[in-house]
C-alpha cells in the first residue's frame, strides 16, 4: 500500500483499526481532510482504550492524586513519592494480559521488561518487581500451559537482568478460563531531585532512537489489546513480540549512565504503540511540534514501511530528546553500551507532528488533535441485572462441616496453597536487600544507605468486587494497606491496575465506576495519594467477562528496618491476639465456593474508621516492639491465618487457640471478616495491650498460646481440631506444585 | 523410522540468542557473517507405523509439544 494514499474507508477497515465511523468523522474534522495509510494507523493506536483510556479517564480524575510527599503523579511514566533524606521511589503496576493469554511466555516476559522501563525511564534504578497473577481453574485444559508459561517468563526476564521478584499473589478462578491477568510492579529508587520526565521541550534539539533495533513485534498490539477475544485471535497469533533481557539490562545501565550527564532534556520509553505513542506524547507534553525521518530509525527487517515501523512494538527501546550539540557525547555513551542509537529527528516551532519516509511526507498531523482528540466517551452505566440473585445466600442450606478437615480442603485449594514452587523460580535476593522475602505478607527492602525499609503488597480478591464492585475496590485497597502495616510500614503511596471487561456493556462500566469509586473512598479516609496506574479493559472471551478486578499495589515505608516484623509464629509461650471482631460473613468466600461451589452472598463489608484504627494500632505496637508477628485474615478467615503463621517460620511452632462465640461455627474459623489481624506478643505485654486497644476503641481479643507442633482449636469448651502443624503443611505446600509438575 | 525434526523462529521474531552469537562471532574476526538465526534439531527414533501415521504423528507431536507455533515454525522429514 501507498503510505500518502488515503485509504478506502469501509466499515472492515474500521474495524481492523478498532474505529468508530464517528471517531474517522472526528479525524476528518480534526485534519480538515482523510487521514492516509499511516496517518489511520496512529490515530488507530492512539485512540485506542489502551493508549487513550478514553472510557475510564473520567472515572479515574476521581482519584486523589495529591498528597505531601508526591512528586510525580499519574500521567507520567510511572508515579513519584519521598521517602525523605533527598530520596525518592519511583513504582507502578501494569498489566500484560492479552499478550501473555497468546503466548504466556514471551507475554509475561516482555510485561517485566515494559515496567521497568517505566521505571528506568524516569532516572530510577529498579530494585524489587512484583507481581499479581489470575488464572482459570486448574481442571481447565489450558491452565497449567499459562501458569507454568507466565511463571517461567516473569522468572527469565527477571532473573536475566537482575532485578529480584519479591513478592506477589496468584488467584484461580473459573472467570479467568479465557482471559488471564498478568499485572506487574516494579519499583526503583531515585535522587528526589535527579527525576526525568517525557518531555521533547527546546526547539531545535535533536531526538535519539535508543535501543534495539525495530522489527516487524506486536504491529497493533495496543489496539489488540482492546479488543474482546473471539476464535479468531489465534490468526493475531505473529504480533507477539519476543523480550530480549540482556539488551534491557544495557538499555538500564545506559540510561542510568547517561542521566548523570546534564545533557537529556527529556525521555520515555516505546510501550504500548511503540514510537507513535512516545514521539506524540512528549511533542503533546512540551506543546511543540516534532519533525522525524523513520530512514534513520535502526531497523531489524528489509523493507519496512513506515506504517510498520511508526506501529511496532520492538521491546526494549526508548526516544530521548537531548540538549542540542551534544549529540555526539549522547551517541557515544548510548554506543558504548553496544545499543542502536541514532539521532531521528528535532524537535520543531509549531504543534505539528511530521515524518517522512525515502524522502516523502508520510504523515503530517497536529500533535494534539492525536493525543487529546480523540472523542471523550461517557458510557453508560448500569446496574448488573443479576447482581440482587447472587448477593443472595441462603445459609441454612449450608451444614457445618468438620473444623479441621475443612481447614485442609482450604489449604490445598490453589488460591490458598503454599506458592513456593513459583517464587523458588524467581530470583528474590539478588541485590542483596530483601529483608522479608516472598510468602509474607508483604515484601519489605531496606533502601541501601539508610535505616529505612520499604513494604510493598500487591492485592485484589475478585469475588467480592463481582458481589459488590464498590466493596471489592474499597477492600483490595484496604487490605494491601494492612498488609504493609503488618510489616510494619506506614503506606505512603499506591498504584493500581484495573482490569475489567467490555467497557461498552454498561453492567461493566457500572462495576468499573463503583470499584474505582470504592478504590478512591478508601484513599481519601486514609489520605494516601494514588500516583501511578494502568486500566485493562475488553478481558473478555466470546461475552463471557472476568470479574472486575482492580488490583491494587501499595507502597508502605518503615523508617526503622529493625522493626519490620513477619507473620509466622516467633517463640514458644508468646500469646496471640486478635484486633478487630469476627463477624457472620461467609458471602464470597473461599470457603462458601469450597462447600457450595458457589460465589454467592454479600461480601464482607469494610468499616473504614474500624479498619484504620485497626491498622494504626497495629502499626503503633510493631513500631515499638510489642509485636513477634502480624498476619492479617484474608482467603479462609481466621483459621486459615492461624495455621499460616504456624506453618510459614522456618521453625514450625504450633497453638492452642481457645475461642467462646455464638457466631457460627464455619463463619468463624473460615469467614472472611476484614479489618482482622493476628498477633504475637509476650505475656509480660498483655495487660499493656489490652488497655491500649480499649483506650483506641479497637476490639481485640486474647485468643491463645504458642508452642508444641499441633495446631488445637477449641471452641465454646469443645475441642474442634487437633492437627499436627507438619501434617497441615504437607498439604499447604504440595497441592500446587504437584499441580504444576504433573505432565498431560 | 528415523523423523528429523527442525524447529526455527517464524519470520520477523527477534532471536535474542541469534543475535548474541551473531555479536559473538563479529568480535572473533569473523566479519562476513551478517546474519545468525538459531533454532534446534531434533530426531525421534519411530517403531511401528506406517509412513503415512509418522507423518501424521509426527506433525501431532510438534504441534502439541515440540514447538511454540505461537513464534516458531517447523519442518521435518521421516528416513526408513
Amino acid at each position: 500500500m501507498d503510505p500518502t494514499a488515503c485509504p478506502e474507508i469501509t466499515d472492515a477497515l474500521l474495524d481492523e483499526h478498532n474505529l468508530s465511523r464517528e471517531e474517522y468523522q472526528r479525524i476528518v474534522e480534526l485534519i480538515g481532510r482523510a487521514p492516509n495509510w499511516v496517518e489511520l494507523g496512529v490515530f488507530s493506536a492512539m485512540w485506542s482504550e489502551h493508549c487513550s483510556y478514553k472510557s475510564s479517564k473520567p472515572h479515574l480524575m476521581t482519584l486523589p492524586t495529591q498528597g505531601p510527599r508526591v512528586i510525580q503523579g499519574p500521567g507520567e511514566n510511572a508515579g513519584v513519592v519521598d521517602i525523605g533524606d533527598g530520596q525518592a521511589v519511583v513504582f507502578k503496576i501494569e498489566s500484560h494480559n492479552h499478550p501473555s493469554f497468546i503466548e504466556p511466555y514471551q507475554g509475561a516476559a516482555t510485561g517485566v521488561g515494559g515496567i521497568l522501563r517505566d521505571i528506568f525511564t524516569m532516572g530510577a534504578r529498579p530494585i524489587a518487581l512484583l507481581n499479581s497473577l489470575r488464572f482459570g481453574e486448574i481442571t481447565h485444559p489450558k491452565t497449567r500451559y499459562l501458569l507454568n508459561g507466565v511463571v517461567s517468563g516473569i522468572a527469565g526476564y527477571g532473573n536475566c537482568i537482575g532485578v529480584p521478584t519479591v513478592g506477589g499473589e496468584i488467584y484461580f478462578d473459573e472467570c479467568y478460563n479465557g482471559n488471564i491477568l498478568v499485572n506487574v510492579f516494579s519499583l526503583g529508587l531515585v535522587k528526589a531531585d535527579r527525576i526525568f520526565l517525557g518531555n521533547a521541550s527546546g526547539v531545535g534539539n535533536p531526538v535519539i532512537y535508543v535501543g534495539s533495533k525495530t522489527g516487524r513485534d506486536g504491529i497493533h498490539g495496543a489496539s489488540m489489546a482492546s479488543a474482546e477475544f473471539d476464535d479468531k485471535t489465534e490468526e493475531k497469533r505473529p504480533t507477539v513480540q519476543v523480550g530480549d533481557p540482556f539488551t534491557e539490562k544495557l538499555l538500564l545501565e545506559a540510561c542510568l549512565e547517561s542521566m548523570k550527564e546534564d545533557w537529556i532534556v527529556g525521555v520515555q520509553d516505546m510501550g504500548a504503540a511503540g514510537l507513535t505513542s512516545s514521539a506524540f506524547e512528549m511533542a503533546d507534553r512540551a506543546g511543540l511540534g516534532l519533525e522525524l525521518n523513520i530512514d534513520q530509525v535502526p531497523m531489524r527487517e528489509d523493507g519496512m514501511s513506515a506504517y510498520e515501523v511508526m506501529l511496532s512494538e520492538s521491546q526494549e527501546r526508548m526516544l530521548f530528546v537531548v540538549q542540542a550539540g551534544r549529540e555526539d557525547e549522547a551517541l557515544t555513551t548510548f554506543r558504548k553500551w553496544d545499543l542502536s542509537a541514532e539521532v531521528i529527528g528535532r524537535v520543531v516551532e509549531g504543534d505539528r507532528m511530521v515524518i517522512s519516509h525515502g524522502g516523502r511526507t508520510v504523515l503530517d498531523l497536529p500533535v494534539k488533535a492525536v493525543v487529546e482528540g480523540g472523542l471523550a466517551v461517557t458510557r453508560p452505566t448500569k446496574r448488573p441485572a443479576n447482581l440482587d440473585d447472587n448477593q443472595k445466600l441462603d445459609l441454612t442450606k449450608i451444614e457445618i462441616p468438620d473444623t479441621g478437615k475443612t481447614l485442609k480442603h482450604l489449604l490445598a485449594t490453589p488460591t490458598i496453597a503454599h506458592k513456593g514452587f513459583v517464587w523458588e523460580q524467581y530470583d528474590h535476593m539478588v541485590r542483596l536487600n530483601t529483608l522479608v522475602l516472598p510468602g509474607s505478607d508483604a515484601a519489605v527492602l531496606r533502601v541501601p544507605g539508610t535505616q529505612k525499609a520499604l513494604a510493598i503488597s500487591v492485592d485484589c480478591n475478585s469475588r467480592y468486587g463481582y458481589l459488590d464492585a464498590y466493596t471489592g475496590g474499597q477492600i483490595a485497597s484496604a487490605e494491601a494497606c494492612r498488609n504493609v502495616v503488618c510489616s510494619g510500614a506506614e503506606p505512603i503511596g499506591v498504584s493500581n491496575c484495573l482490569n475489567f471487561g467490555n467497557p461498552e456493556n454498561p453492567e461493566i462500566m457500572w462495576q468499573f465506576e463503583q470499584a474505582v469509586r470504592g478504590l478512591g473512598d478508601w484513599c481519601r479516609f486514609m489520605d494516601i495519594p494514588v500516583v501511578s496506574g494502568n486500566v485493562s479493559l475488553y478481558n473478555e472471551t466470546k461475552g463471557e467477562a472476568i470479574f472486575p478486578t482492580p488490583t491494587i499495589a501499595v507502597v508502605g515505608l518503615i523508617e526503622n528496618a529493625d522493626r519490620h516484623c513477619t507473620q509466622n509464629f516467633k517463640r514458644e509461650g508468646d500469646r496471640i491476639g486478635l484486633i478487630g471482631q469476627s463477624l457472620e460473613e461467609i458471602g464470597g468466600s473461599e470457603y462458601l465456593k469450597l462447600v457450595s461451589s458457589e460465589i454467592k452472598g454479600k461480601p464482607p463489608r469494610l468499616d473504614q474508621a474500624l479498619e484504620k484504627n485497626v491498622q494504626a494500632l497495629c502499626l503503633d505496637w510493631i513500631q515499638n516492639g510489642h509485636l513477634a508477628s502480624a498476619h492479617d485474615c484474608a482467603e479462609g478467615g481466621l483459621a486459615v491465618a492461624l495455621a499460616e503463621c504456624a506453618m510459614s517460620g522456618e521453625e514450625m511452632l504450633g497453638a492452642k487457640i481457645i475461642l467462646q462465640s455464638t457466631l457460627r461455627p464455619d463463619a468463624l474459623w473460615f469467614g472472611e471478616t476484614q479489618s482482622r489481624i493476628v498477633v504475637t506478643y509476650s505475656p509480660d505485654d498483655e495487660a499493656q495491650l489490652i488497655a491500649e486497644a480499649k483506650k483506641a476503641n479497637v476490639p481485640f481479643e486474647v485468643i491463645g498460646t504458642v508452642g508444641g507442633n499441633r495446631l488445637q482449636f477449641q471452641l465454646n469448651g469443645d475441642s474442634v481440631m487437633d492437627e499436627a502443624v507438619v501434617a497441615l503443611n504437607r498439604i499447604w505446600t504440595s497441592s500446587l506444585e504437584e499441580y504444576a509438575n504433573r505432565v498431560g | 523410522m528415523l523423523a528429523k525434526i527442525h524447529v526455527t523462529l517464524k519470520n520477523g521474531v527477534l532471536d535474542p540468542q541469534g543475535k548474541a552469537v551473531h555479536h559473538a562471532l563479529n568480535d572473533l574476526g569473523f566479519a562476513e557473517v551478517q546474519e545468525v538465526s538459531i533454532g534446534k534439531y531434533l530426531e525421534l527414533q519411530l517403531d511401528g507405523v506406517s509412513e503415512e501415521e509418522a507423518e501424521s504423528r509426527v506433525r501431532a507431536m510438534c504441534d502439541r509439544l515440540l514447538a511454540n507455533t505461537v513464534i516458531e515454525s517447523y519442518r521435518f522429514n521421516l528416513e526408513l
